[in-house]
């Protein structure tokens, strides 16, 4: 058996016996109270998986009934929305088209902007104007969104009619601007603080080496950075394609595949909301519209996977460790 | 105005004939105040730097060793609200003239930092990084570049079959050792180097000592330590800083031997610092 040393034996022989004060016993009162609080943490860190665990299984349980009466093929690739007609047809093709179409103008709008702006912020301007203009983007973001649908509804769409003699204001491009506005301070928030985050002694480094400050952002800073200016593009991108009240003011509402930038569409998300409110309970229509909202589920969640993909690919390790 | 154009000229044609004329300094500071906004971190300082030498840099932290040093290739300007008065010259040039571009300077005056910091890109595009700010594209010209560099800087052996791998998979040795050859691979003039050693351990510290040694045959060093038997080791001349201020400057062997000034003693004796 193993012999636990006495304690004047550890101090060495000569030494003299030396008055250990013993540990004292842990109390108990202080172990239950630590579960207590552990167990307080682990409901509040599973809260929200759960609810969007059964969130999504209320999607799937009355979005997937559709299907016993309308194939996959014909949901997805029908070209023909109308519900409310007998017999139906529940093609969400042109919905989809919608979707696409102002997601994909609003980032040609958002993306150049907010990455420009991020670059603005976070190499050009100088400490004063950045701390001022910083915070200004970021409150574009709290802009609700209906406020934004009124604004092209009310002002731009009249305009575009004006301007360009078009059968009504109420399409593809404003809707994309107004999602480019919500898109911007996402894009460009997230891309300066990508900005932000490169060593500051690599920039020295670079500097050091004779490098201009263009020539130091192009091949340190942005490289650098890319990866969060993936991802920041990413989720400006998904927030427009989900976003629900400015294209149901804004997108004109005709579900049709659009050939130009000045027809009327209706988005994914703007269906839903615009005839949940007037389907019976438990009708195919019923069952169609959570359908949609799967497909919106999928587009949505891969974008944030694809997200989460770039930020992970084209990350680069940051300043060299020992 | 013209005179300052034929300055920034004559800057230019010095390039290429480094020991044009061995008598005369590499660099001379004369009457030197700088300062960080209203703080005045450098006071009056008056120095020549010999030419194929290495000199280096010591006092307690905050003497502005390291602030001095940075002056040297106009890295401070990076800082805003910091202020310049006196003259500095590099080959008899003000650098601090308003007509002399400080990109320029820092090709001719490289530099390596106290933490290495290689770029997170391959060894050889770390190398080849300035060459390449240079307009130098040919593959074979960068090639030799970067085989030239790597050995000047002793790690070529090491890495000379993983030249396409990131560089941050080096030890942190290895790491400094490539941040001088990416500095070399400019053929700066003068190298400065920021306490080059601080976060390695002694058998990396003993490689870049030799490594400075042999490199004085090539540049000038100018090194910042905190290490005063690696300022005795490494350096030909010493200068000692305090509060802002050059107290005494010698060739290395006289400082810490005999120094003059009772501050140095006490420096170098460990009585404070």
């Amino acid at each position: 058996m193993l012999q636990i040393p006495e304690a004047q034996v550890i101090v060495g022989d000569n030494a003299p016996p030396v008055a250990v004060a013993p540990l004292t016993k842990r109390k108990v009162t202080s172990t239950v109270q630590e579960a207590r609080i552990r167990r307080v943490f682990v409901v509040s860190g599973f809260f929200s998986v759960i609810i969007m665990g059964l969130i999504v299984l209320f999607l799937f349980k009355e979005g997937l009934g559709l299907f016993s009466t309308v194939s996959v093929k014909d949901f997805l690739f029908g070209e023909f929305w109308y519900p409310t007609y007998d017999p139906a047809d529940f093609g969400i093709l042109p919905l989809i088209a919608g979707s696409m179409a102002v997601t994909v103008i609003s980032s040609a709008i958002a993306v150049p902007l907010g990455v420009g702006a991020a670059l603005y912020l976070g190499e050009v301007a100088g400490h004063r104007t950045r701390e001022i203009l910083k915070p200004a983007v970021e409150l574009l973001a709290s802009l609700p969104s209906v406020v934004l649908g009124f604004v092209g509804m009310v002002v731009i769409a009249p305009l575009m009619q004006q301007w360009w003699d078009i059968p009504t204001g109420l399409n593809i491009l404003n809707a994309s601007m107004m999602l480019a506005i919500m898109a911007i301070p996402t894009i460009a928030s997230i891309s300066e603080d990508a900005l932000h985050a490169v060593p500051k002694d690599l920039v020295e480094a670079s500097l050091a080496l004779g490098a201009t400050r263009l020539e130091t952002l192009t091949r340190v800073i942005i490289p650098g950075a890319i990866s969060g200016m993936g991802t920041g593009v990413i989720l400006g991108m998904s927030r427009a394609m989900g976003e629900t009240m400015v294209v149901l003011m804004v997108a004109g509402g005709a579900a049709q595949i659009p050939t130009s930038i000045f027809e009327s569409v209706r988005p994914l998300p703007a269906t839903i909301a615009a005839e949940m409110g007037e389907t019976p309970f438990g009708s195919e229509h019923y069952h169609a519209l959570f359908a949609i909202g799967i497909v919106l589920f999928l587009l949505t969640m891969g974008f944030n996977l694809v997200a989460a993909y770039i930020s992970r690919r084209f990350h680069q390790k940051g300043a060299a460790t020992l | 105005m013209v005179k300052a154009s034929a300055a920034a000229q004559s800057l230019e044609e010095s390039q290429g004939r480094p020991s044009a004329k061995p008598e005369r300094p590499i660099i001379e500071v004369r009457g030197l105040n700088f300062y960080y906004g209203d703080f005045q971190a450098l006071t009056d300082i008056n120095m020549t730097v010999k030419r194929n030498q290495v000199t280096a840099l010591i006092g307690p932290s905050g003497c502005g060793k390291s602030t001095f040093l940075r002056l040297l290739n106009r890295m401070n300007e990076l800082i805003p609200g910091t202020r310049v008065e006196g003259e500095l010259l590099f080959e008899g040039i003000n650098l601090y003239d308003p007509h002399v571009d400080p990109v320029d300077v820092r090709r001719r005056v490289g530099m390596v930092f106290q933490k290495p910091n290689p770029f997170p890109k391959t060894i050889y595009n770390n190398v080849a990084y300035g060459p390449r700010l240079h307009g130098l594209k040919e593959a074979k010209n960068l090639d030799n570049i970067v085989e030239r560099s790597l050995k000047s800087a002793a790690l070529w052996d090491e890495v000379k079959d993983i030249l396409h791998q990131s560089a941050l998979g080096l030890s942190g040795g290895q790491q400094q050792r490539l941040c001088i050859a990416r500095a070399i691979a400019m053929s700066p003039e003068v190298l400065l180097m920021d306490e080059p050693t601080s976060a390695l351990d002694p058998i990396a510290t003993s490689r870049i000592e030799e490594l400075v040694k042999e490199l004085k045959q090539s540049y000038t060093v100018i090194i910042v330590t905190h290490n005063m038997q690696q300022a005795a080791r490494v350096s030909d001349d010493t200068a000692f800083f305090y509060m802002g201020r050059l107290v005494e400057m010698g060739p290395t062997e006289g400082i810490f031997t005999k120094p003059q000034k009772e501050q140095t003693e006490h420096y170098i004796t460990g009585r404070f610092g």
